[in-house]
């Protein structure tokens, strides 16, 4: 990403930020370089399932235009060709419940641990990306994606991995995620993980009538920059509510880490049994003779 | 078959070893066998199959789905084929670390196999990759991602292959009688032997930790975290049963290479394994039940999943453990070899499951593999065979190696 002026503004933004209220942004969930992680809040008690982040989101990644549409009956799922899809539920009081769905961009990606190219990389900046000069299409994001989120192109000889990518292609020009910019309900907000957190307490706590609480998100695979507000019980409205709150990572850490001290140590150990070994067959066939 | 056929060495003078080279490359055996004549047609379609599939994408001749995003190529070829690769870095470990020379007749085979094995199984992980060229990715660090199994799993891989490599060259060397390089070859073995078994056991381990990472999409009965450990004592005794089959079948087949005490090695040498096969089968019975007991999986008897598991679990694993021991204890060729049979079944639908069957079940489209899937996966093998048998007519791996060699070991 190159640095330009409105970046270099929003980095030193942050960076003061940082200093004025450095207390209070310790808890806050940062890379390592001191970058704030961004998101997006999506708030299903504005959402009405119009379709506009999808052909937003379509605009943006010159793909070609949804030529379905939400219904109750049908539930779309994300394909090579939708980065992002609408759905519409049946709620168990009558009414109606809507749901967009797209990466979750978590904080630690089980896609990104488990591409062995780096070719799923995690952004200092949050967003999750697919870089194709990398990738050779072994598909263990999606094995490993609990959302189930990576899509491949199967009918392409050279298939490219397809995932919203919190169009992190634009943010070089200060451009927000097309699916925010674009959305005529307000319902998708973008901001700083921390301020999105902040808001969607905020919300809950001015309209505790109006949503649920729990912030799908907040700790869900350890915490993701796509957070989710909803009226209902997120499973009600399509999401995986099965998903374990330790960070996916996590699961193969130990395994990870016994690999290099094993292959240093096996080795060592065979000689051992080697020369032992050795010592005694050279006894016994003395003996025999 | 034509028994008769003399084997050849290389003359070692220079002068004709383009000619030995021509000569070798033709069939030694007669061409129109029942074998060949079932085989080849499959082999064939195969291939064609493959070319389409590399011009026109995966899609074209599989039905891998966005949720089962891994098809037979890499769940049966792969995942299932690693644990029968097993046998190979199990006996280098009896017979060159452990130093029981009892089982020498059988090693050069088992090693044979192994490398065959993992040769054909990375070119069907190949098949599978959707940009296959970019595999040098991996090699040559446009970005290492060190923290994934898949990583450390595709350099085990990787250094195990030349690990073998080295193991069997002695073999290719006395077959083209290079004396000098046979003895550097020979030198270097224990080398091989000690690195070629850690990165074995290492990669047995991550084939399983691979899974590990799809909590909640493989079904709770064959999901824990103990699958690496799990996935290296199925190497153990799937590997062993598979050597049992092949030693059986080897010296029916090629009788005649084998010379007396190559043949009579053969029943004290299978009751040895059959031993080995009952002891880590009981370990992996044992563990299972501890797992199952811990993470209270009855819940899941009533269900389907679990009479699938039963099934799994008790005429494939309890009952060739028993079959195994009772072979052990009385001798019995026989009842070794339908408990290696089953012993594989066994192997088979236990990864098969936790790759592909017992995956994501609650997925909107069931992945059942397409008839050109199957035919590729067959051909894949059989072309493994084809090669095996290249080799064992030519250089010394059921017979014994040239007088020249010996001693050397």
């Amino acid at each position: 990403m190159s640095l330009n002026r409105r970046t270099f503004f929003k980095f030193w933004g942050v960076a003061g930020a940082a200093l004025a209220f450095g207390k209070s942004l310790e808890a806050a969930p940062a890379s390592d370089d001191g970058v704030e992680l961004m998101g997006v809040l999506y708030d299903a008690s504005r959402c009405v399932g119009c379709q506009t982040c999808e052909f937003a989101c379509a605009d943006s990644h010159n793909m070609e235009f949804p030529e379905d549409g939400p219904s109750t009956d049908i539930k779309r799922s994300l394909d090579p060709t939708k980065r992002t899809v609408v759905n519409w539920y049946n709620l168990p009081d009558g009414s109606e419940g809507y749901s967009k769905k797209q990466c979750m961009h978590c904080n630690e990606p089980a896609c990104f641990t488990a591409c062995l190219t780096q070719a799923l990389y995690k952004t200092k900046e949050g967003p999750v990306v697919w870089r194709e000069d990398k990738c050779m299409g072994c598909r263990f994001c999606m094995i490993s994606c609990p959302f189930e989120i990576p899509k491949a192109e199967y009918d392409n000889n050279n298939p490219r991995i397809v995932k919203c990518n919190m169009c992190y292609h634009k943010w070089a020009d200060s451009e927000r995620p097309a699916c925010v910019n674009d959305c005529p309900y307000d319902a998708l907000m973008f901001g700083t993980r921390r301020e999105l957190l902040d808001e969607a307490r905020k919300r809950m706590l001015e309209n505790p009538d109006t949503y649920h609480p729990h912030i799908y998100g907040e700790k869900e695979a350890g915490g993701t920059s796509w957070l989710v507000i909803s009226p209902v019980p997120v499973e009600q409205i399509g999401f995986n509510n099965k998903i374990q709150l330790k960070s996916y990572p996590t699961l193969t850490k130990g395994f990870v880490s016994s690999i290099a001290p094993v292959d240093l140590l096996l080795p060592a150990f065979l000689l051992g049994l080697y020369e032992a070994t050795k010592v005694r067959t050279q006894n016994t066939e003395e003996e025999e003779l | 078959m034509n028994q008769t056929t003399a084997i050849q060495y290389a003359d070692n003078k220079g002068n004709n070893t383009w000619k030995f080279f021509i000569n070798e490359l033709k069939p030694k055996t007669k061409i129109f066998t029942a074998f060949n004549i079932i085989t080849l047609p499959i082999i064939l379609l195969g291939l064609g199959i493959i070319v389409y599939r590399f011009m026109y994408g995966l899609g074209s001749v599989t039905n891998l789905t966005q949720e089962m995003p891994w098809g037979i190529w890499k769940a049966f070829n792969v995942v299932v084929g690693v644990a029968m690769a097993g046998g190979a870095y199990v006996l280098v470990f009896i017979t060159h670390v452990l130093h029981l020379k009892k089982y020498n007749p059988i090693l050069k085979v088992a090693v044979l196999n192994g490398l065959l094995a993992y040769i054909f199984y990375s070119f069907a992980l190949i098949l599978e990759l959707g940009r296959p060229l970019d595999i040098f990715n991996v090699i040559i660090g446009n970005d290492y991602g060190v923290s994934s199994i898949l990583f450390l799993v595709a350099w085990h891989f990787m250094l195990y292959i030349l690990c073998l490599m080295l193991e069997f060259s002695p073999s290719v060397a006395e077959w083209l009688n290079a004396r000098k390089t046979y003895k550097f070859l020979a030198g270097i073995t224990l080398v091989a032997v000690v690195f070629g078994i850690t990165l074995s056991v290492l990669h047995q381990a991550g084939i399983g930790g691979l899974f590990m990472l799809a909590k909640g999409k493989v079904h709770p009965l064959w999901y824990n975290q103990y699958m690496p450990l799990m996935f290296v004592i199925q190497s153990v005794f799937g590997g062993l049963a598979l050597v049992i089959a092949l030693v059986t079948l080897c010296w029916k087949i090629f009788a005649y290479q084998l010379d007396e005490t190559y043949r009579k090695a053969k029943d004290p040498i299978l009751v040895g394994l059959a031993g080995i096969c009952a002891l880590s089968m009981f370990s992996y019975f044992f563990m299972h039940v501890i797992i199952f007991a811990h993470e209270k999986n009855w819940v899941y008897m009533g269900t389907g999943w679990g009479w699938w598991y039963l099934l799994e679990m008790i005429p494939f694993v309890v009952v060739p453990m028993f079959m195994f021991l009772y072979g052990f204890k009385l001798k019995n060729i026989r009842l070794i070899n339908i408990a290696a049979v089953l012993t594989l079944v066994g192997i088979i639908l236990n990864r098969m499951n936790t790759s592909l069957i017992a995956y994501n079940i609650d997925a909107p489209i069931r992945y059942v593999p397409t008839i050109w899937e199957i035919i590729v996966s067959i051909s894949v093998i059989l072309i493994q065979i084809w090669v095996f048998r290249w080799i064992v007519l030519r250089m010394p791996v059921l017979r014994k190696s040239p007088d020249w060699a010996k001693g050397a070991h």
